[in-house]
């Protein structure tokens, strides 16, 4: 008995063996180099000479985002004959470093995190970017971006995609029915803010519960307005912990935050008190503005995809967003934001490639057109970028005014930058004093 | 959407290749577990013929060839066993006494961190009060539960009823106990408990904020969950004392009071042992409820779930290895007295 099953065992191995050699005759590498002569072709000649070779490339981008992605290089795979093969991870920041550790590194990774690139530059898994590449990333962006993935001097990749926090939510038609103005100044803004507290209707709405990353939002405010209160200088020292995590700059700019986050006359606009902002998920923090129970979030560019079905996300439709005003007008127009980054774990020459063409303008109008995408390119043209939104941002990108800073919690170590200082954002909303939340997190500041 | 197959196929290929290694692997242990006694039995086989037609006296050294072929079953156990146990369990060890990346040896320092550090400490605190609670509170719900609902008319139906949470997974109970819980400032509250709290006429709360009351409330899931186990095993225990001995017990004259503990308890004591244990090291290890319902937000963090924010999420091994070693050490004395108590009850 026990022998047949083992030979049907044996037949079923068999047949998959069968049909695996089948699904493999069938994925013969079509994507030849048919279309290499034609006209459209002739802006990728850099890029050529690596017909037939593999790029993988890691990220955290997955379903319709990813779909655009390979979309963006479709045109750059058929010409130059590379293919891109891209996965995306929900888990990619815990399981990138399990896969590098273990001798599996992608060729490239975007790095949404400067301090995680910089943990693989320094333990020497990154290889720094070719000379070609680093040109392309010097024509193309500014030095405010190229800093974050440049590591003792070493440049380690381009940006790619970026996304501007400094951004209020608010609904253009219901500032025009009560004749409320979009505020251009700090003080302003809190006028404006009173005003609508005076009106019966807490200003404000906000929502730092993200699962496992609860209270990520939070610290985009305290980053923000520190931005604002002390200037780029001091906010560069306390990233890299050159001042203590709870100097009294910080712990300034915190109070200042709070005296809208924790202020029960302005929070939390169709929710309940200050507390249930904790509790409330960043996702349906802002909507609210659409039922006109809150009237101002604070929240980056990408959150324009999270309104209700619906909703035009227009200067002239049912929402919007204006820039978080400064506070100091001497410390220009800060912009806190975030992005990725293109590292290598390879330096082969169609991974450079790759690599060189990701940081190229064609491929930033590339996949601007397809929608829904920013990047801080020079060469953006911004009749490509079609929705609104995404038109400010790119805008405010691009402004020779803008003092660029990336978002504080991932330049940080991962143990404060995903850990205590999201927990200490959590404790603070739910009553702690700033003294005591910002002496916690100095202190797990590792050594 | 369009599916696009094409541009699928490595991840088809990479399906094939899984389910052609699991054939490989289960079709040539198959073949193996087959092959080797029937080899085995051919021989045996051979030698009696050879030994009743010569006439010599049988070979009399069976012992050592049983213990190879013990030890030709146990070599896959063992080698899984080295590859997913044995190894991982000396590499945290070690990790844990190196500082986060690995890189050099720190002595018992992540331990000294884990003791002083006052987060850390709540963490401990918190699991200890998961851990007394939820074992005495489940088992003691699931033991009065089978008493009373023995032999009762509808023992079937109301058995199920307890056993039922049993099939909800730990991630699943935390998001309905979230509902439970939930919290709206304005309008209809949309969670049971805050409903009951304003029908009653008094005001919502966020139970979830309130340390250490949400512990408390996590604990609550974790019961409610567990009741259903405890329950099952205890009644079967009940079902299976010797009628002859509650008969004798009843023509003594006993109260219920004394059937329970005089006769119910002793009898049932074993099975008792095994759910508490049981229940103390999966309480130990709670992760799912804690990740699900807070992610150890508001002080309610556990050992397992710190573990793991410590050594993937911010990339601290050498902490997260410590505090996974100590959870070893809490659970293995419990291991150690559930295997001697099984050990006990098959030699008695």
């Amino acid at each position: 008995m026990a022998f047949a099953r083992s030979r049907q065992a044996l037949a079923i191995a068999g047949v998959l063996g069968l049909a695996l050699g089948a699904t493999a005759c069938g994925t013969g590498n079509d994507k030849g180099s048919d279309k290499t002569g034609s006209a459209e072709c002739s802006q990728y000649e850099k890029y050529k000479g690596n017909d037939g070779k593999k790029v993988t490339i890691y990220s955290s981008i997955r379903e319709i985002e990813a779909d655009r992605l390979d979309q963006s290089w479709k045109e750059f795979e058929d010409c130059t004959g590379i293919n891109i093969d891209h996965e995306g991870s929900a888990e990619f920041e815990a399981q990138l470093p399990v896969r590098v550790d273990g001798g599996n590194a992608p060729d490239i990774a975007f790095i949404p995190q400067p301090g995680l690139l910089k943990r693989f530059a320094d333990a020497g898994k990154l290889k720094e970017a070719g000379a070609d590449t680093k040109a392309m990333a010097e024509q193309n962006y500014s030095p405010d971006w190229l800093k974050y993935s440049t590591v003792d001097g070493k440049f380690y990749g381009a940006p790619l995609g970026s996304n501007v926090k400094s951004f209020v939510w608010y609904s253009p038609k219901t500032f025009q029915e009560k004749g409320w103005k979009v505020p251009e100044t700090w003080d302003d803004l809190i006028k404006l803010s009173d005003e609508i507290a005076g009106s019966g209707t807490k200003p404000w709405c906000a929502g730092i519960e993200s699962g496992d990353a609860t209270g990520w939002p939070a610290t985009d405010w305290i980053e923000d307005v520190l931005l604002r209160t002390a200037g780029p200088e001091v906010y560069d020292q306390w990233t890299t912990h050159g001042i203590p995590f709870n100097d009294p700059k910080v712990a300034e700019a915190v109070d200042r935050a709070g005296t809208i986050l924790k202020n029960e006359k302005y929070v939390n606009g169709g929710f309940g008190g200050v507390k249930s902002i904790a509790t409330t998920s960043f996702q349906e923090a802002g909507t609210p503005i659409t039922t006109g129970k809150c009237a101002l979030h604070r929240q980056a560019s990408f959150y324009a995809n999270q309104w209700p079905e619906g909703t035009k996300v227009a200067e002239d439709g049912d929402v919007f967003a204006f820039y978080f005003p400064a506070i100091d007008p001497a410390q220009g127009k800060p912009v806190l934001g975030g992005g990725e980054f293109v590292a290598a774990f390879a330096d082969r020459p169609e991974v450079q490639a790759v690599q060189t063409y990701l940081a190229s303008g064609e491929y930033a109008n590339s996949r601007a057109k397809i929608g829904d995408w920013v990047s801080a390119n020079k060469k953006l043209d911004l009749n490509n970028v079609p929705n609104p939104v995404d038109k400010l941002s790119v805008g405010i990108l691009q402004d020779p005014k803008t003092v660029f800073r990336f978002d504080g919690s991932d330049l940080m170590p991962a143990a404060v930058g995903a850990g205590t200082f999201w927990k200490g954002m959590v404790d603070w909303i739910n009553g702690k004093d700033t003294a005591t939340v910002l002496q916690g997190i100095e202190s797990s500041w590792p050594k | 959407m369009e599916f696009d197959w094409a541009g699928e196929t490595p991840k088809f290929l990479m399906l094939m290749y899984g389910l052609i290694a699991f054939v490989a692997v289960v079709g040539g242990l198959l073949l193996l577990l087959d092959v080797v006694p029937a080899w085995f039995a051919r021989r045996q086989e051979a030698q009696l013929v050879a030994a009743s037609t010569s006439g010599t006296p049988l070979p009399r050294r069976r012992k050592p060839r049983e213990g190879l072929f013990a030890l030709f079953f146990l070599l896959p156990t063992l080698l899984l066993l080295m590859i997913g146990l044995v190894v991982p369990a000396i590499r945290t060890t070690l990790l844990s006494v190196m500082n986060r990346d690995g890189s050099s040896w720190v002595g018992l320092d992540n331990y000294g961190w884990m003791f002083s550090e006052d987060s850390i400490i709540q963490v401990l605190t918190n699991t200890l009060t998961w851990v007394i609670l939820v074992p005495l509170v489940a088992t003691a719900f699931g033991l009065i539960y089978a008493v009373l609902v023995d032999k009762a008319r509808f023992e079937a139906v109301a058995k199920s009823l307890i056993f039922l949470p049993m099939a909800i997974s730990f991630v699943g109970a935390a998001i309905i106990w979230k509902f439970v819980y939930a919290y709206r400032g304005e309008g209809d509250q949309i969670g049971l408990l805050n409903q009951i709290a304003v029908s009653l006429g008094g005001q919502p709360k966020q139970w979830l904020l309130e340390s250490p009351l949400n512990t408390f409330l996590l604990i609550v899931i974790m019961i409610w969950i567990q009741a259903g186990f405890a329950m099952v095993v205890l009644s079967a225990a009940i079902k299976a004392i010797p009628a002859d001995i509650i008969e004798a017990a009843r023509l003594d004259g006993t109260t219920p009071w004394q059937m329970f503990w005089r006769i119910t308890m002793p009898s049932i004591r074993p099975a008792l042992i095994v759910v508490v244990v049981t229940l103390s090291i999966a309480t130990l290890k709670v992760f799912d409820i804690v990740r699900t319902a807070t992610n150890g937000n508001y002080d309610t963090s556990v050992i397992a779930n710190e573990m793991y924010n410590q050594a993937f999420r911010y990339q601290e091994t050498g902490r997260g290895s410590a505090l996974a070693v100590f959870l070893f050490v809490l659970v293995l004395p419990l291991v150690i007295f559930q295997i001697r108590n099984l050990r006990q009850q098959r030699e008695g």
